[in-house]
């Protein structure tokens, strides 16, 4: 997917001043926060259970060689193919080819982050394969060729009325008369123009939120059991999996499956949680005739030992998001690329580059709600921060900027240069702003006065009123005039 | 150009507490009067108070940039000035937050540094939460009728685990009423240089803030951090809405004198002793 | 080089693997030890976890019943149908292709895989975990997947001895009957956990049922299935 992180502050403008988004990010806002928190508080060993996935996870990022050739033994055991693919070019490639040889004229979807990074759609469009989107969210936006906004609830930005138009447009073979007055009315209509895809697909092809080693499984987490007949009905299933995404055990997998629902939507558990391993069995009535899982690279062995390890714990569950302020002021689409919110924040630089994504890592107070409430503790602010001190370093800060810290930090360090700075500094602020106690405007503070007011400083500083005269005798004054 | 390293105060008497007060530079620089509350305060809880003069700041809008050389000096430095006292406490929790979280992280790996910065952020105290948890503020004949609601900034809140402690100590304010607001817990939108940088997002995340108190009927917001509190005084201010900022600290000292942030009100400090 | 030496070549380099051998992971894959299991999935009585199953499912509308034996099964069946208004047609799966359907002349049955045009499916579940009220589908001959994914609604059959307190019980029982392969743990094709019926709120987060899974599930507990 083309990048638009660029234009990231140009991207939150708009969005700022999108009503329909807006309402449907207040809602968001209120709704995932308050259901995980229920959820939480309805299980008492949460916050150990957190702890506990924390834990596999980093376990698994020190043995991820290991744990890879386990799976791909296993996989190749019960008569699957594993694929390694460096990159999305690679990835691609593979998958079209497995489509090739398939005879594949059409090609179901489960909703994947990795086939959004990798552009899966376009690329197999292009070449003459048609990919069908089955999640709700992601059919709608796959029907009006707009990206994913949230990475569990990717139409979560739509109206109803958006969607009845899109339904409208794209639907044609339906009476132009219908009514679409409801969720229900649309949902119905999706779900039959979907049927017949499913049943008639060639090959399925899902993401993984997990891959097990023991077993050689990839597991799918579903609300909608879209991916179940994406899985099940076509004769050839592809996984299409980054290389962290593997768990060791079946154990593992069910002890972060314990978090992640809980996390994304405060659901005790997604409806449908699917572990497919290999292709049908002997004597089984239906399944696929082959089961492909594509490992992709594409930047993360590069994470691995690096400063941004802990993101690799990630599992997508969107808690995050759902808890960000920033997000929650201007929307997934802002972050310009597959991913958002403060996971996509850390994420998108290590994919793309700092260089590209620099806005990201930047566009944060480090409130640390997203920390608070990862179900995998990755210390999000703290990854944020590196990021950019990796940008000082580039000197990616923007002159101006930098000129200003570096001249705060310079003084800083020399406290009498400081002192005598500052105090002509606020001196004259104050003398200024005596009259009106605040600044309608201030230049070299537009950035604030702007949309606020800015308090004016009382004139003398703290410090200068403190340290007048004998030590300690000016406070003792100050604080005997209050009585 | 330094100014000679701070000698602690001697203790006045057995048992008190001597603490270095971090005044933090937004306090020091723009509302002194804050200072001179916690000053009051911490005498009232039995303390005695000095404050270095080499402090300038705390090394936050270096760190956050990405700035880790300058954060360090600034850091050492910082260390250096406050390592005798038996506490060192800010009226403010993002600072207060970076002195005890961040600064043993940064020099985790640090031989000679590492076990300095532990030693002394084990000192470090926020003030409201010091003079609830560590030094007993007990009960003061301070009044202060109205309605108010606390905003909780987010390093306080989330590096330091303080919640209850300021409407514990606020709780103990004849008359003060404190509402609730749904969005309490949630961001301001301040983050130092976030807010020049990223403004307009800034704005949305502060008319948040605002449309709460609002809701909530609060004739004043209080908090623990001078940022937040001038962000949204600024934009309560300049959206026309008639509702005060202070800090915490002011009106637990009875600071009625000390006009609300971003308001005129006369002189506050008519000390003789101040140079013109 | 091929990719698969690319990437493991680079994991293999940056984790130091020469330096350190894979014995811990090994032993740690080997020993499948369950971690923390919550209060809610802890064993108890027959009676409590059928009590909490029940609860559970309830919560995330599926719908339930309990029968003394599959000879009722068809009867139970047809008053479902019946009180949703649902035509008199049933996909079997072959796992219950024995019940007494003759009982039941009106029902109309097909035993085997589904196709489009099923409005009901009704399948046997391997197993119920009370923790969260999700029903343990496996796939196989008897229990083909599509039945309980493709008709609109899904009548899942489950012996109340089959009620487990946790995942993990289920997972013991499934390497077990599995029939372990030189220590390797043999599944199916595919584990299916359903928890309630399919649904979503894609559409201005209303929540809505049947989203391309069955938009009622309907779960008949057995005491005896003989």
């Amino acid at each position: 997917m083309e990048s638009t992180t660029r234009d990231f502050r140009e991207n939150a403008f708009e969005a700022r001043r999108d009503p329909q988004l807006q309402d449907a990010l207040k809602r968001l806002g209120h709704g995932f926060p308050l259901k995980r928190r229920q959820a939480a508080a309805r299980l008492p060993e949460f916050e150990r259970l957190r702890d506990q996935a924390r834990e596999i996870k980093d376990h698994v990022l020190e043995n991820l060689d290991f744990y890879l050739e386990r799976f791909e033994e296993r996989v190749t055991e019960q008569g699957g193919q594993v694929h390694w693919a460096t990159d999305a070019e690679a990835a691609r490639q593979t998958i079209l080819e497995i489509c090739r040889k398939a005879g594949a004229k059409t090609v179901t979807k489960s909703k994947s982050m990795i086939g959004e990074e990798i552009a899966i759609n376009d690329f197999l469009e292009d070449h003459d394969v048609e990919p069908i989107e089955t999640d709700l969210g992601e059919y709608i936006i796959q029907l009006r060729h707009e990206p994913p906004s949230h990475i569990i609830a990717p139409a979560i930005h739509l109206s109803m009325g958006q969607v009845e138009e899109t339904f409208r447009e794209k639907h044609k073979d339906l009476p132009a008369d219908r009514l679409l007055d409801d969720p229900e009315k649309l949902l119905t209509e999706a779900r039959t123009q979907l049927r017949e895809k499913f049943i008639a697909a060639d090959v399925g092809l899902t993401g993984a939120n997990m891959l097990i080693a023991e077993t050689g499984s990839n597991v799918l987490v579903t609300n909608e059991g879209n991916a179940d007949l994406t899985y099940s009905l076509p004769r050839v299933h592809i996984v299409i999996a980054s290389l962290e995404k593997i768990v060791p055990t079946l154990e593992d997998a069910t002890a972060i499956l314990r978090v992640l629902a809980r996390s994304a939507t405060g659901q005790e558990m997604s409806v449908y949680t699917t572990f497919c391993t290999g292709p049908r069995r002997e004597g089984d009535l239906d399944g696929p005739d082959e089961y492909h899982v594509v490992l992709l690279d594409n930047g993360r062995s590069e994470l691995l030992g690096s400063e941004f390890q802990e993101m690799l714990r990630c599992i997508r569950c969107g808690a995050c998001l759902n808890h960000c302020p920033v997000y929650g002021t201007v929307g997934g689409h802002a972050y310009g690329w597959v991913y958002s919110g403060p996971m996509g924040a850390v994420l998108i630089p290590g994919l793309i580059g700092i260089d590209e994504a620099g806005h990201l890592p930047n566009a944060s107070t480090l409130c640390g709600r997203c920390e608070s409430v990862c179900p995998m503790r990755i210390p999000l602010p703290r990854m944020l921060r590196a990021w950019r001190a990796r940008q000082f370093e580039r000197q990616g800060t923007g002159t101006a900027g930098r000129w200003a810290l570096k001249a705060w930090a310079f003084l800083a360090r020399r406290p009498w240069a400081y002192r005598r700075l500052m105090g002509w500094g606020v001196a004259l602020m104050g003398a200024m702003g005596r009259g009106r106690g605040r600044f309608r405007r201030l230049p070299l503070a537009s950035g604030w006065t702007n949309t606020r007011d800015l308090a004016a400083p009382e004139g003398d500083t703290f410090i200068q009123q403190w340290h007048k005269g004998p030590r300690g005798d000016a406070s003792g004054e100050r604080l005997r005039r209050r009585g | 150009m330094n100014a000679p390293p701070e000698k602690p105060l001697e203790t006045t008497a057995a048992g008190r507490p001597c603490v270095g007060l971090f005044v933090t530079c937004l306090v020091d620089l723009m509302r002194p009067g804050v200072g001179f509350a916690a000053a009051e305060l911490l005498a009232r809880a039995g303390c005695d108070i000095a404050v270095p003069e080499s402090q300038t700041c705390c090394g936050q809008p270096a760190y956050n940039s990405g700035d880790m050389a300058d954060t360090l000096a600034i850091a050492k430095a910082t260390i250096e000035a406050f390592e005798g006292f038996d506490y060192v406490v800010a009226p403010s929790g993002s600072c207060a937050g970076m002195l005890k979280v961040h600064y043993p992280e940064m020099f985790k790996d640090d031989a000679e540094w590492g076990p300095r910065a532990e030693v002394f952020a084990a000192k470090v105290f926020e003030l409201l939460s010091f003079l609830a948890d560590v030094v007993p503020l007990g009960p003061a004949d301070v009044s202060w009728p109205g309605k108010a609601s606390y905003h909780d900034s987010c390093a306080g809140l989330r590096e330091l685990g303080v919640k209850a402690e300021p409407r514990r100590l606020l709780a103990g304010v004849d008359g003060l009423e404190i509402v609730e607001g749904e969005e309490a817990e949630r961001c301001c939108g301040f983050g130092g240089l976030f807010c020049i940088k990223y403004e307009d997002i800034s704005t949305g995340m502060v008319d948040v803030k605002v449309d709460d108190l609002v809701e909530t009927g609060a004739e004043m917001v209080l908090g623990g951090d001078l940022g937040c509190l001038m962000n949204i005084a600024g934009r309560l201010q300049r959206r026309g809405i008639a509702i005060e900022a202070r800090h915490a600290a002011e009106v637990l000292a009875g600071m009625d004198d000390l006009p609300p942030i971003g308001e005129p009100g006369g002189d506050p400090a008519p000390d003789p002793a101040r140079r013109e | 080089m091929t990719a698969r030496d690319q990437i493991l070549g680079r994991l293999k380099r940056g984790l130091g693997r020469d330096r350190r051998p894979t014995d811990s992971a090994e032993a740690r894959l080997a020993a499948r030890s369950a971690g923390i299991i919550p209060e809610r999935g802890a064993d108890k009585s027959a009676e409590e976890k059928f009590s909490q199953f029940a609860e559970e499912a309830g919560k995330v509308d599926a719908t339930l019943q309990r029968i003394a034996s599959l000879t009722e099964l068809p009867a139970a069946v047809a008053d479902y149908l019946a009180g949703h208004n649902l035509p008199k047609t049933v996909r079997v799966a072959p796992s219950l292709e024995n019940a007494p359907w003759e009982t039941q002349p009106m029902l109309e049955r097909a035993v085997g895989i589904a196709v489009g045009a099923d409005t009901v499916g009704l399948s046997r579940a391997f197993a119920g975990v009370a923790e969260t009220g999700t029903l343990v589908f496996l796939s196989g001959p008897d229990n083909p997947t599509t039945v309980n994914f493709l008709p609109p609604t899904h009548i899942a059959v489950l012996r109340a001895d089959d009620l487990a307190g946790s995942y993990e019980q289920v997972w013991a029982r499934i390497r077990a009957e599995g029939g372990e392969n030189g220590g390797k743990t043999q599944l199916p094709r595919a584990v299916n956990w359903v928890t309630g019926p399919s649904r979503t709120a894609d559409i201005e987060q209303t929540l809505l049922l049947g989203a391309h899974g069955p938009q009622r599930l309907h779960i008949v507990v057995v005491d005896d299935d003989t």
